[in-house]
């Protein structure tokens, strides 16, 4: 069904289809219209979730953690500080194997506080052992959600899935919208491999892991991030047979024969392909792969795909304040495993919302000519 | 070993000979009608109970971190309550959160506030020990005035913590709960009695129960005086046996002659400076805070409401 919705609605549909057992909320903007529209649904009875109006987001995940652990579907949504405040937790939901979904309307970090959108929240949880995913636009956000929640079922690890905060979640896009029941079979009901609540079999949650186990435990994570993949894949595939959407942890535009191409995440690659579009019209071979998986980060396929183009310009929306531009530090060592030397540059755009328009993209790919062009690593679209 | 006592909480876990707080668990834990599910705080507890691959627990039992037994509990609660509606679960569960004084009075307080506030039904127990003792001894809000502590040392010229403990029954009392009461470890029956009263009030709401769990490594006492250290906090009015029922005080043990303040402070060495003649003055005024506090308590039992 064609539906004209916000990002923030969209999610908040996706998780009235969802119905999830517990959703413990924290407001904060620009996340705070996902919260408040799910909320509505439970108002008039339209989902029977218990909402959990905690005191923070620190007690926010807290909570996920004592839901998730006690076999309730569980999920929750956050932004910016609110995701930062919840970062020692988030080691606590991954080190636990729990299947939390948790939705971010992507913001920028305090200092100086700023409600708009950027990655550098995301960033700041990029190595917490959750699964990362960034949609695009309203129909990702939406369809993301539902993909997240299975993935992080099927891998028992804890899933993000982010939209760029205001562009995306208080934007009004058409999006189509997936048939109630369809969504019930896709997802279908959650079955806990253990649980707290489970009194005929009690376990320790949580326990002490001194050097001659705490190696262990966390080698049982890697073991289960090398799952995810494999997982997507099949997710990705029911999907497509579900909705017609195809979606892959990258994905790759007009990139078979380009000599030029832009790595991005999030909102800017829409605007992306329209110039990529612009430029092929008038013959340029460019093109664009958007990072749909950022987490676990998907090395091998991404130096395959650009292996033989030879200029690229990785976009990140985000700072490496003591260190490379993020995606950009990711980029050079998926290249580097692969021994490729492509040229490859960095440029920063759209911290704290600021906008990031076509004709810049324009000129990236035009700049890309000249040999200049590779000499500064890192440039900052201002 | 009672075979009842530890059918919960099993011999072999790794608290310091001498502590307390298995036997407060214990009972706690012995005076729950259904099955019971632990939610536990960082501290002693935890890391003297779970040392992977062992459990001392017998019940089902969960750790998040430091700050967060309220919220935690609050997940695994409000869990139960919609998967009980779904049908998922058919066993009524108790819910009973053990935490130190520095995960209640300091860095948990946040999240113990707002679990009350909400009106979670979990019985939150603070075994107080009266500082950070499983990093070895620093001061918390516990602590009491003069006590000298790792991050507070008393010296020549310093006479170690100058604050007085966080009223915290006071500020439980203000998140509207059915029942909340102050107890001593030392004084068994009394605490058996209160949990029970504890657990009945769970129908309507969240309890708590704070009790003195006299540390013998950093208060410094021979093991032997465990149960005589707790009992001089009681008889000195230090820490006078009380309960909060709908808001209505309610004394449990009246001292008939309280004893000074000094009987209990050369039990331990955490106090043994006070006890020089220069620091007399201290005293008197350690005293004096116990005489106000034990008044004020007498005219709010008076009160009913």
């Amino acid at each position: 069904m064609k539906r004209a919705l916000t990002g923030g609605a969209a999610m908040a549909e996706a998780l009235r289809q969802i119905n999830p057992d517990v959703m413990p909320v924290y407001p904060i903007t620009p996340q705070t219209p996902i919260i408040e529209t799910f909320a509505k649904f439970k108002a008039s009875q339209k989902v029977d979730t218990e909402i959990i109006t905690v005191e923070s987001e620190h007690s926010a995940i807290s909570a996920c953690v004592g839901s998730s652990a006690s076999g309730a579907r569980t999920i929750t949504a956050t932004s910016s500080q609110g995701l930062a405040l919840m970062n020692e937790i988030l080691y606590i939901a991954s080190g636990m194997h729990l299947p939390i979904l948790m939705l971010v309307s992507a913001r920028a970090l305090s200092a100086p506080i700023n409600i708009h959108g950027d990655h550098s929240d995301m960033m700041g949880a990029r190595d917490t052992g959750w699964i990362q995913i960034f949609s695009e636009n309203v129909q990702e956000a939406y369809d993301n959600t539902l993909i997240g929640l299975k993935l992080a079922e099927k891998t028992s690890l804890p899933v993000m899935v982010a939209m760029d905060g205001f562009i995306t979640s208080h934007s009004v896009e058409v999006l189509e919208t997936i048939k109630d029941e369809i969504v019930k079979k896709f997802i279908g009901d959650y079955k806990p491999k253990q649980s707290l609540l489970n009194l005929d079999n009690p376990v320790s949650y949580g326990p002490v892991g001194l050097p001659d186990s705490y190696f262990e435990f966390k080698l049982k994570q890697v073991k289960a991030v090398k799952n995810v993949f494999q997982e997507a894949e099949k997710i990705y595939f029911d999907f497509k047979e579900m909705s017609d959407r195809k979606y892959n942890y990258i994905e790759t535009y007009k990139i078979r024969d380009a000599e030029k191409a832009i790595i991005a995440m999030g909102s800017v690659a829409g605007t992306i392909k329209d110039v990529v579009d612009n430029l092929r019209q008038k013959g340029e071979k460019v093109g664009l792969v958007k990072i749909e998986m950022f987490r676990p980060f998907p090395y091998k396929k991404i130096a395959n795909v650009l292996s033989g183009v030879k200029k690229i310009a990785v976009l990140d929306r985000s700072l490496g304040l003591t260190s490379l531009p993020p995606l950009y530090g990711d980029i050079l060592n998926a290249f580097y495993r692969e021994k490729l030397n492509n040229s490859i540059k960095s440029y920063v755009y759209g911290l704290g919302g600021r906008d990031i328009y076509r004709k810049q993209i324009e000129e990236i790919f035009e700049k890309m000519d000249q040999e200049i062009f590779f000499k500064k690593e890192v440039e900052y679209i201002q | 070993m009672n075979e009842q006592l530890t059918k919960n909480f099993y011999p072999g876990h790794a608290t310091c000979a001498g502590c307390g707080i298995p036997a407060i668990v214990r009972h706690v834990l012995d005076e729950a009608d259904d099955s019971v599910v632990v939610i536990n705080a960082t501290g002693c507890l935890e890391v003297t109970s779970t040392l992977y691959p062992y459990t001392a627990w017998k019940v089902p039992y969960i750790h998040n971190a430091f700050e967060n037994a309220g919220a935690t509990a609050s997940g695994v609660e409000t869990a139960y309550r919609i998967l009980k509606k779904k049908k998922k679960i058919d066993k009524d569960i108790k819910f009973v959160i053990f935490a130190g004084d520095g995960g209640t009075y300091d860095i948990g307080l946040q999240s113990l506030s707002g679990m009350l506030e909400r009106g979670h039904k979990v019985l939150y127990v603070n075994y107080d020990n009266e500082g950070y003792m499983n990093t070895g001894g620093q001061r918390s809000g516990a602590t009491p005035y003069g006590a000298n502590m790792t991050t507070t040392p008393a010296s020549e010229t310093d006479i170690g913590n100058k604050t007085f403990r966080k009223d915290l029954m006071e500020i439980v009392k203000g998140h509207h709960l059915e029942y909340l009461a102050q107890a001593n470890v030392a004084y068994i029956e009394d605490l058996r009695k209160k949990t029970k009263k504890a657990f009945q009030a769970l129908e309507k709401g969240p309890a708590f129960l704070l009790v003195l769990q006299p540390c013998t490594n950093v208060w410094k006492f021979p093991t032997s005086d465990y149960v005589k250290v707790g009992k001089l906090a009681t008889e000195t009015n230090f820490w006078p046996l009380y309960e909060i029922e709908k808001d209505n005080y309610k004394i449990n043990l009246k001292i008939e002659n309280p004893k000074p303040i000094e009987e209990y402070l050369k039990t331990q060495r955490r106090f043994k400076h006070l006890l020089r003649p220069e620091n007399q003055e201290v005293v008197n005024y350690i005293q004096e805070n116990i005489n106000q506090r034990w008044n004020k308590l007498l005219k709010k039992a008076e009160c009913q409401f």
